[in-house]
């Protein structure tokens, strides 16, 4: 499960960031800072690279000594990055996918709300429950 | 079926509407009208970009955005695709539509060819939105030479 997830416009200010009540959320709010840096990387590698298939998940960003990052980017520029606790090593790349994905649905919606003003930071109670349902157990 | 008559006729409705309550008759009401249109094209493209895409794979340049435009988002709003997309390979594009849905009811011909930018202002802004969603800034102005056949003038803004 995991420990922080956040939602970064294309600006590069956070429209949603959301840790685990226990511990320091200084440290996630740093580390999500850092992790951005990785993934322009990744986008401007993918951007030269012949590929045919771009890919929306951008998998493991960074591992540090507790925790893994992952990321991922929609077509519209706006990054969502997740932080889970390396202890569990019982999470699969196929269910971040997932979860990245159930992300990504519950951002579509929070955008197609018409009282929501794209570049607002995200209020929906809606996608909060969305979080709450990944972020659970991590006493 | 039935989903496309729905879309055409609050279209219809929503353009009657603006022009029931014109106070002001003369060319600075008639903007105000058309504003109030674009803008609400540009909120709906802003929601559109965010959830067509949804499956694709990223875009790999402005040409692939555009072309998306062209088969997906018409094909989801109007259920056929554009008829044809040419380009100055400067950053203007225009999007050739031979038999607009919104107006192909009304005529065919120069008949109404006053009326009908008041029925493309939203499908500007609809334009407009889904492009800056995908992250380009862009101008989309309509012209009309002979109803139903219309062209979107999409002009890209570099910063």
């Amino acid at each position: 499960m995991a420990v922080c997830v956040a939602v970064i416009a294309k600006e590069n200010y956070p429209l949603y960031i959301r840790s685990a009540p226990t511990e320091n959320e200084l440290k996630f709010h740093y580390m999500v800072h850092t992790s951005l840096d990785v993934v322009d990387e990744k986008i401007s590698a993918m951007g030269k690279a012949l590929v045919d298939q771009r890919e929306l998940y951008l998998g493991l960003l960074y591992p540090t000594e507790d925790y893994k990052v992952y990321g991922y980017v929609t077509n519209s520029k706006v990054k969502f990055v997740m932080v889970v606790d390396s202890s569990n090593t019982a999470l699969r790349d196929n269910e971040i996918r997932s979860m990245f994905r159930k992300l990504h649905n519950s951002y579509t919606d929070v955008m197609c709300n018409p009282f929501y003003n794209p570049g607002d930071r995200i209020q929906s109670r809606a996608f909060d429950s969305t979080v709450t349902s990944m972020m659970i157990q991590v006493c | 079926m039935a989903d496309a008559a729905l879309f055409e006729f609050l279209h219809m409705e929503m353009v009657a509407e603006l022009w029931a309550h014109h106070s002001d008759p003369g060319p600075g009401g008639q903007k105000m009208s058309l504003s109030v249109l674009e803008g609400m094209g540009f909120r709906v493209g802003q929601a559109l970009g965010e959830r067509l895409p949804q499956e694709t794979l990223a875009f790999r340049e402005e040409l692939d955005v555009l072309k998306f435009l062209c088969k997906d988002l018409w094909v989801a709003v109007f259920q056929k695709q554009m008829d044809s997309l040419r380009t100055n390979h400067q950053g203007t594009y225009v999007l050739q539509d031979n038999s607009f849905p919104l107006l192909i009811r009304m005529a065919s011909g120069p008949q109404y060819l006053e009326e009908a930018p008041k029925f493309l202002a939203f499908t500007c802004g609809l334009l407009r939105g889904t492009l800056s969603t995908l992250g380009i800034k862009s101008l989309v102005t309509a012209s009309v030479a002979s109803l139903p056949t219309c062209k979107f003038q999409v002009v890209i803004q570099k910063t």
